[in-house]
């Protein structure tokens, strides 16, 4: 029997919208507040899903002590209450909530062998999320 | 096809252990959820059916009825329980959230009318929940 199970993890990190291929004009007009020099920050709520079947033995999908234990090294240890325009993965792309879903979607399908990776889901605010299921080119 | 999504909540204990394992390994995978005097949760169940609008009524599913089968099936059956010890599927299988959703999928799918079940959702806590499409 294959099952679903998701995750819930909370992390806060500061971040700039602003692209180096634009004019500061268009920097504004594109990411209004969010192009404010200094940043600004967020809470996000990270819900990670993976899915596979189910182990007769042990009654799970995979044990979480696996995964709160490699989303807490590899994902929270890393963004909680830092910088995002400071990380080297986003020296080039601007760090929207859309390319850290992506990236930590990437960070886990690289990393997590006990499951399969369904989707990440980041909430921005309570008013806005964004989901990432891999497999179509991500970005154009 | 319209999905209609009922929620309920339910309180139980459980606690995990596999007689085949060595209580080292109890120990070991199931942490401090193999304390044999259990624990407990407030579980939120949603149920999801899935169906045509009826021309004449507007429904997908009789509210009522999904209502009913889920309180007959599920609640009377698992709210304040004790789940190894008081719930038939869990004398031999272990009340985790994910064994948790395909039983009450079971439960759910043959006493359904109109309506097919889509998805049962179990949340454990707000932070953890499972969802089961009726996948072998």
């Amino acid at each position: 029997m294959k099952a679903h199970l998701t995750r819930r993890y909370r992390f806060s990190a500061s971040h700039r919208l602003h692209s180096e291929q634009m004019s500061a004009d268009e920097n504004r007009a594109t990411y209004g507040k969010c192009n404010n020099p200094h940043g600004h920050g967020h809470n996000y709520s990270l819900e990670v899903t993976v899915s596979g079947p189910v182990d007769e033995r042990t009654g799970m999908v995979c044990n979480l002590t696996d995964l709160d234990r490699f989303v807490e090294r590899e994902v929270l240890s890393r963004y909680d209450l830092g910088n995002l325009n400071t990380m080297q993965e986003f020296a080039q792309i601007v760090p929207t909530t859309e390319n850290l879903c992506i990236e930590i979607f990437e960070i886990l399908q690289r990393g997590f062998p006990h499951a399969h990776l369904e989707r990440v889901r980041l909430e921005e605010t309570m008013m806005n999320s964004f989901e990432y299921t891999g497999g179509a080119e991500a970005r154009k | 096809m319209v999905y209609l999504t009922r929620k309920a909540e339910f309180s139980a204990s459980h606690y995990y252990h596999n007689p085949d394992f060595t209580p080292e390994e109890n120990r070991r995978i199931f942490g401090k959820c193999n304390n044999p005097n259990g624990h407990g949760h407030n579980y939120t169940l949603e149920v999801t059916v899935k169906g045509e609008v009826d021309q004449r009524s507007g429904f997908v599913v009789d509210l009522k009825q999904l209502k009913d089968v889920m309180h007959r099936e599920v609640l009377d059956a698992m709210d304040h329980r004790f789940l190894n010890k008081e719930v038939p599927e869990f004398f031999t299988r272990i009340p985790t959230t994910e064994n948790l959703a395909i039983a009450i999928w079971q439960r759910l799918e043959s006493k359904l009318r109109q309506a097919r079940l889509h998805r049962v959702r179990v949340y454990e806590t707000p932070d953890l929940f499972v969802d089961f499409y009726g996948e072998a």
